[in-house]
């Protein structure tokens, strides 16, 4: 299931192949046709923009969400709940109640902006603030996966570290530093490896909310890649966009994991 | 002076109190928001929902927009195709994933637990390309089945993810005991391991589950007109409807309902599972 498909990939890639029409042994022609593809370099610059952006808001706004649902309160369970609703929701419905949120005359979101006294944006609706936009839907959907990651970690904890600490006379700010840090330590890298990995494959919400455009503006490699296999049916540049595609993932993903052994020596 | 820093503690309870509040609130205004927001545009008659400013309350409650997602596309169809689609992916994740996390964490093999870490890590959409052309050869496109095969890349993964988990914080003893009593590592997974897991199994399940519900890129790859699970239906309602957005909106809900009331049910038992498979 896992490798048969990876195989067959590989073998494409090295051929010209339209659905539908013979295919033809091209050799690397396609890699080499995409190094030089404005197209295919742009949506690797979106990717990368996305992917800081959807990482880095989710990691901090749901870790401190952790630390606020890890202390004890009345109704604490319910407003969790609410909490990772976003998570499980459908993506695609959600994405279609964000577009009729972001339009720019009848939109809720400007009118919120207005009530604030703030300029109406073009959210969605302009090359400039399209990405940023996406990353504002990105952020409600992930957030609670990173909270809930981390909500584990924090719960992990054991508390003898805390009582010697206290009896030494270690202040708040020293424990968190000291003891919190280091031990949530390898719950974050978890989420941070996740996310980093989620994100680089964005394309639900883009594809339902603005289909990569307007133009090509938030065209991430995912969406790139569904455009050329399903519908300009190039299956060969698909399937070599898939490769490069993979490589950086794997890359991306050795980094981190080893991030994390470091983290758990350290 | 006793009493003034009694009253110093309790100001600063209070403090602490009122803080902690307003970020829960701060936390959970957005979630809140667009829920609300949601259930307004489909409750909505169109006027009010082009008006501006927006009507946040309106005069008028309707549930027309519902019943025109009904009338006017096959929904009840595209409802049975999802349940079709994620009960048999869930189904066999469940027959093929327990035992092989079972395997693998009585067996430590963490390099199997990378295999899955890499299933994660490959674009679903690599997975398509060879696929299509497989089922092309096969003479399936235009049934569910493509779509039920893919999305096992799904539902396996999580499965086996989570069950790892719940299998490593067993105690072997009770396993341990049934094998020196004389009991097949079959029999012993079959009798012991297995009762002893079915709160993860209920979590795995559920996971999988939503995931696969959710999923869109496999249908939109594979669905025919007749094959659309419930969020291709909805992103198709999107490119034909662009401005009846009170029939949108109620389509999100009906769509996300079903997953939306599966997390009620067993939300603490979400952010155990997922909590605990974290880690690994």
């Amino acid at each position: 299931m896992i490798v048969f498909p990876w195989i067959f990939t590989i073998w494409m890639s090295l051929h010209d192949w339209h659905i539908g029409s013979k295919q033809t042994f091209v050799g690397l022609d396609n890699y080499i046709a995409l190094a030089t593809n404005r197209r295919f370099l742009e949506s690797i610059g979106h990717t990368i923009y996305f992917t800081i952006l959807a990482v880095v808001l989710p990691m901090v706004l749901g870790t401190v969400s952790a630390l606020v649902f890890h202390k004890k309160f009345r109704g604490r369970g319910f407003f969790r709940t609410i909490f990772i609703m976003p998570m499980m929701a459908t993506p695609v419905a959600v994405s279609l109640i964000w577009t009729m949120m972001f339009h720019p005359q009848l939109g809720v979101l400007n009118y919120l902006l207005s009530t604030v006294g703030l300029p109406p944006s073009e959210w969605v609706y302009s090359p400039n603030t399209v990405i940023p936009s996406l990353i504002l839907v990105e952020i409600w959907l992930w957030t609670p996966f990173v909270m809930i990651i981390v909500l584990g970690g924090l719960a992990s904890l054991p508390t003898e570290p805390y009582e010697a600490a206290l009896i030494d006379g270690a202040s708040q700010w020293q424990m968190f530093w000291n003891i919190t840090y280091p031990l949530v330590l390898p719950f974050l890298v978890v989420a941070l490896i996740m996310r980093t990995i989620d994100a680089l494959k964005v394309f639900e919400t883009i594809w339902a909310i603005c289909n990569g455009g307007p133009g090509t503006s938030s065209e991430v490699l995912n969406v790139y890649l569904y455009a050329q296999a399903f519908a300009y049916n190039q299956v060969g540049t698909a399937s070599a966009v898939v490769v490069v595609f993979f490589a950086i993932i794997v890359a991306l993903s050795l980094i981190l994991l080893w991030a994390r052994q470091k983290a758990k020596w350290a | 002076m006793g009493m003034n820093l009694r009253t110093k503690r309790k100001i600063r309870r209070l403090v602490d109190k009122v803080a902690l509040a307003l970020s829960v609130a701060v936390l959970l205004a957005p979630c809140l928001f667009v829920f609300f927001w949601m259930v307004s545009l489909s409750v909505k008659y169109d006027i009010d929902n082009t008006a501006w400013p927006p009507v946040f309350w309106p005069e008028q409650v309707t549930f027309d927009n519902f019943a025109k997602v009904f009338d006017e596309s096959p929904m009840l169809l595209y409802f049975w195709n999802s349940v079709q689609v994620t009960g048999s992916a869930t189904l066999v994740a469940l027959l093929l994933g327990v035992p092989a996390a079972y395997g693998i964490a009585k067996a430590r093999a963490h390099k199997m637990a990378a295999v899955l870490l890499l299933s994660r890590m490959t674009p679903g959409l690599s997975y398509l390309i060879p696929l299509f052309t497989l089922f092309q050869v096969l003479g399936l496109i235009g049934t569910v089945w493509p779509i039920a095969l893919t999305h096992m890349v799904i539902t396996l993964p999580i499965v086996v993810w989570i069950m790892i988990g719940f299998f490593e914080t067993q105690p072997h003893e009770l396993e341990e005991a049934a094998r020196i009593d004389g009991a097949t590592l079959w029999q012993a997974f079959r009798y012991v391991a297995l009762p002893l897991s079915r709160p993860g199994i209920v979590v795995g399940a559920i996971l999988a589950f939503i995931s696969s519900w959710n999923n869109f890129i496999f249908g939109a790859v594979f669905a025919g007109r007749t094959t659309r699970t419930m969020p291709v239906a909805v992103y198709n309602m999107l490119t034909f409807e662009s401005f009846a957005w009170g029939p949108l909106a109620a389509a999100a809900i009906v769509v996300m309902l079903p997953v939306i009331l599966l997390t009620i049910v067993i939300q603490r038992e979400i952010v155990q599972g997922l909590s605990a498979g974290g880690v690994k």
